[in-house]
């Protein structure tokens, strides 16, 4: 049976549940002498019923569709007598035996392939079948079980608001389970690279090149990965960035909340946030085809080497994304400081810019830094931007009208088609993807806790 | 010291020094000004220059230069008999156009200039013309006059004419201008508007290339996306901002939830690809996938927005349900989350607005492949607006510039409808207590 009729039916089955507790609620009520016997209102005992008919079956269907494949191929694999050693052997000779199982492949496959692959069309179709019936029995027994089981005396509400509450509970845990996901996914990958590449070379190496050789005998791709052309890559785009959007981005926030009539405000600051809006990659395209050009022609015309993808082009455009996160951040913190310390200083005879310079930015300093941090570490994950602006050759250098590259194009470059899990060259990516997750991490930490500490001292 | 000396000045000096630095003081007042009115013109003028730069480079692929040719459909050039599904098949509809463009420019000869004549028609008009038969049958044999996409070369040659006088030429040689100029005097060859660009899959040539299956990814990426990330948001501000209690367990939910909200894009994309490919198996490239990723990552600001939504109810909501016997869940089921509707759709019509325009972790799992055909389910391979863009802006083509950037225009639209939404809405329903 096909997984969406499968779904249909036990759909069905649970309405049906739902109607049969319903309406023997409604029954037992009107033998009764009205609805104030009962214990809980007759949608709760329906939905009791129903809740005991599909939710174990649907718990069920969703555990074996998430392993079925992983079991059979286990299964399928344990039958053939000589195995090759290699995972990317095993993982091609499987290919092989579903395609033939499902009709893709034909002509000269071994015997043992073709046994292999009936043995599997045999497995999922039994699969299937099994899956269908079982879960069809469990959804039926239990709802009749609830069903036979009602009287007017069930606390049916509490029964499901107990369940709704354990729904509540595990779609609360969402965020911590996609934490410790990504945390398995990146960490477990990223040993592995580790134990072909010492943790050392990877830090502190000054030379990226992560081709790596197809024979043994193969000259100039050794497959080098120490990953510091990255990082300072990194650095040097995202301090461009910061360059960029952070006196532009605070002087902006400041403009506008302590100079801006109600009118200007009410223009400039949505026109600014429409930055916010943009995508990434449309960022990254006004940056390759726009900025960089004309960056590149400007530095020409002074009589300076420009590369046509310059860390320069990439930085400036990241650093306009970024001024409204900034601006935003920063509005809200000066617009937090008590009116009290402005009339206090601007009695004493300040000017309005002393009064800014030497009274409100002091008292917003922790959450302009928090919104600075939050930005610095938004920089450094961005992609598309540098993917597209900034060029692949890992150069360690520091002139930023030269291509760089960032750890966040290596995870795109080393990631984006055919990969083999078992080869250097992909599992780098993880330990990049590790870096990030983990600098990060740390950048928004602090600059949360900053955020929350200052938030603190004038709520 | 400066006591004495400064006792010593008259009180003219003293006067006249006030002012001095009174006037420097009012100096910096204007230059600090005027540093925030300029920072907000930066802002301002990247706003401009962004979009006057997307929109004059993509307003051209909205038309598209097509030829007037007298078609005919010649059964023996055709090779075929009867119009059906298997003689329209291998029918040569290449000879029929090359046909038609002999005849128009008669004095053509030699092998190289015949090649340049043929090149002036899009290598998709043949399926043009078979599409026609296919629809009428009853053509077989007979001449018609109609429009065909003319070459992306050519589209660009005749799209630069209105901006200089020479036009950029590029690869079209110095005979094949000159045809293109009788064609266009004598109003054989016309700018149309270009309906393959949203009736179209991708294609290698930019002429043929459109943005439906694109679309289409991003609907079925939209909806998965949608479909888990608002209830679970939701389930998760409820449990959060009515039910939890202030513990351990909780701080460590809000604070991963913070945090999740500022961890890079392409993070989610390699949590996608070692655990929903690598280790589930789903299929690579599929909408379902990317829908999960994407639901992971809009999940935080969904669930922040929810919360600050709840909390707009007031407490006198709650207490009043409660007084009438209600239970909690009750009071949150029928009461709190109908008030707090408006304003956690807004948020969630903003996440999907993010996830819009999400391209990074998607590259991650594959939806970066060349797929032509347009998906039909969301375990069909496809790719999204984003990622086209992204691989058409690394095309060579000339066309493909103004593709990529109208594909640009589409996407922003879609964007600035979605979040002026968001906005009318919050504004028509948001009540204020």
């Amino acid at each position: 049976m096909q997984t969406p009729t499968l779904f249909a039916l036990l759909l069905l089955l649970v309405l049906v549940a739902y109607g049969t507790g319903f309406s023997r609620a409604l029954a037992a009520a009107r033998s009764r002498g009205g609805m104030r016997n009962l214990s809980s209102l007759p949608s709760y005992y329906g939905l009791h019923t129903a809740l005991w008919c599909g939710l174990p079956a649907l718990l069920l269907l969703g555990a074996w569709l998430a392993f079925d494949d992983a079991i059979i191929r286990a299964l399928v694999m344990n039958g053939i007598a000589d195995k090759p050693d290699t995972i990317a052997g095993q993982n091609l000779l499987y290919a092989q035996i579903q395609n033939l199982a499902a009709g893709h492949l034909f002509g000269d496959a071994s015997p043992q392939v073709q046994a292999a692959a009936e043995r599997l069309s045999s497995l999922q179709s039994g699969s299937r079948n099994l899956q269908a019936a079982l879960s069809l029995i469990l959804a039926s027994g239990l709802g009749a079980f609830a069903a036979l089981r009602f009287s007017p005396e069930l606390r049916a509400r509490e029964k499901v608001e107990k369940v709704l509450r354990g729904v509540l509970i595990t779609c609360a845990c969402a965020a911590i389970f996609t934490t410790v996901g990504i945390l398995l996914s990146v960490l477990f990958e990223s040993l592995r690279f580790f134990q072909s590449v010492p943790v050392t070379e990877f830090l502190f190496g000054l030379h990226w090149s992560p081709q790596m050789a197809l024979r043994a005998d193969q000259v100039g791709s050794s497959g080098a990965f120490g990953a510091v052309p990255l990082f300072t890559g990194t650095l040097m785009v995202s301090a461009i960035a910061m360059f960029v959007a952070v006196p532009v981005g605070l002087m902006s926030a400041i403009y506008l909340a302590e100079y801006a009539s109600k009118r200007v405000r009410a223009i400039a600051k949505p026109i600014i946030e429409i930055l916010a809006g943009v995508p990434t990659v449309v960022y990254g395209f006004f940056a390759a085809l726009t900025v960089a050009p004309f960056i590149r022609d400007l530095a020409n015309s002074v009589g300076l080497q420009a590369s046509s993808e310059s860390a320069l082009a990439a930085g400036l455009v990241m650093g306009i994304m970024i001024i409204p996160f900034i601006s935003s951040l920063s509005d809200d913190v000066i617009n937090a400081v008590p009116q009290s310390l402005r009339d206090g200083s601007l009695g004493l005879g300040s000017t309005r810019s002393e009064t800014v310079r030497k009274v409100v930015i002091p008292a917003a300093l922790p959450g302009i830094v928090g919104g600075v941090l939050l930005a610095v570490s938004r920089a450094i994950g961005e992609t598309m931007i540098v993917v597209m602006a900034a060029g692949l050759a890992a150069n360690l250098t520091a002139n930023p009208l030269e291509s760089v590259t960032t750890v966040t194009v290596q995870i795109v470059t080393l990631l984006v088609g055919d990969q083999e899990f078992d080869s250097p060259k992909t599992l780098a990516a993880f330990a990049l993807g590790l870096m990030l997750f983990v600098s990060t991490l740390v950048l928004n930490f602090i600059a949360l806790h900053v955020v929350k500490k200052y938030r603190e001292q004038y709520d | 010291m400066t006591d004495s000396t400064q006792t010593n000045l008259t009180q003219q000096q003293v006067r006249e020094r006030i002012e001095q630095r009174l006037a420097s003081r009012h100096r910096k007042e204007k230059l600090f000004r005027g540093l925030g009115i300029a920072s907000i013109a930066f802002g301002v003028l990247a706003v401009v220059v962004l979009f006057t730069d997307i929109i004059g480079k993509g307003s051209g692929a909205f038309v598209q230069s097509a030829i007037e040719l007298r078609v005919h459909y010649d059964q023996q050039v055709l090779g075929i008999d009867e119009v059906d599904d298997e003689s329209l098949a291998w029918a040569n509809f290449t000879g029929v156009i090359r046909e038609s463009l002999r005849e128009r420019f008669p004095e053509v000869s030699g092998r190289g200039e015949k090649r340049e004549l043929y090149s002036l028609v899009s290598t998709g008009a043949p399926f043009t013309l078979r599409d026609r038969l296919r629809a009428n049958p009853e053509l077989l044999g007979k001449t018609e006059t109609l429009w065909l996409a003319a070459d992306d070369d050519v589209d660009t040659f005749v799209k630069s004419l209105s901006d200089t006088e020479e036009g950029f030429r590029g690869r079209t040689s110095e005979q094949k201008a000159g045809w293109i100029q009788q064609l266009l005097g004598s109003g054989e060859m016309k700018k149309r508007f270009n309906s393959t660009f949203f009736t179209n899959g991708d294609s290698r040539e930019p002429e043929q290339a459109g943005i439906r299956a694109a679309l289409m990814g991003s609907l079925f990426t939209l909806l998965v996306t949608l479909a888990l990330s608002f209830p679970i948001g939701v389930a998760a501000a409820i449990y959060l901002e009515e039910y939890a209690p202030k513990n351990r367990w909780t701080d460590l939910i809000e604070v991963n939830i913070n945090n999740l909200a500022a961890v890079p894009s392409i993070v989610f994309g390699l949590l996608g690809l070692a655990i929903f490919i690598n280790f589930f198996e789903l299929p690579r490239s599929a909408p379902l996938v990317g829908g999960l990723v994407l639901t992971l990552m809009t999940l935080p600001t969904i669930i922040i927005s929810s919360r600050a939504a709840l909390k707009a109810v007031p407490p006198s909501i709650r207490e009043a349900a409660m007084g009438m016997g209600a239970s909690r869940m009750q009071v949150v089921f029928h009461h709190v989350l109908p008030l707090a509707m408006p304003g956690m759709l807004t948020g969630a019509i903003i996440g999907m607005a993010q996830a819009l325009g999400e391209t990074a972790p998607l590259l991650m799992i594959g939806m970066v492949a060349f797929i032509v055909d347009v998906p039909g389910g969301v375990t069909d391979p496809a790719t999204v607006l984003p990622v086209q863009i992204f691989l058409w802006a690394d095309s060579p083509e000339r066309a493909f510039v103004e593709r990529t950037s109208a594909a640009i225009m589409v996407l922003l639209s879609f964007l600035i409808v979605m979040n002026t939404s968001a906005v009318l809405l919050r504004k028509k329903l948001e009540r204020r207590w």
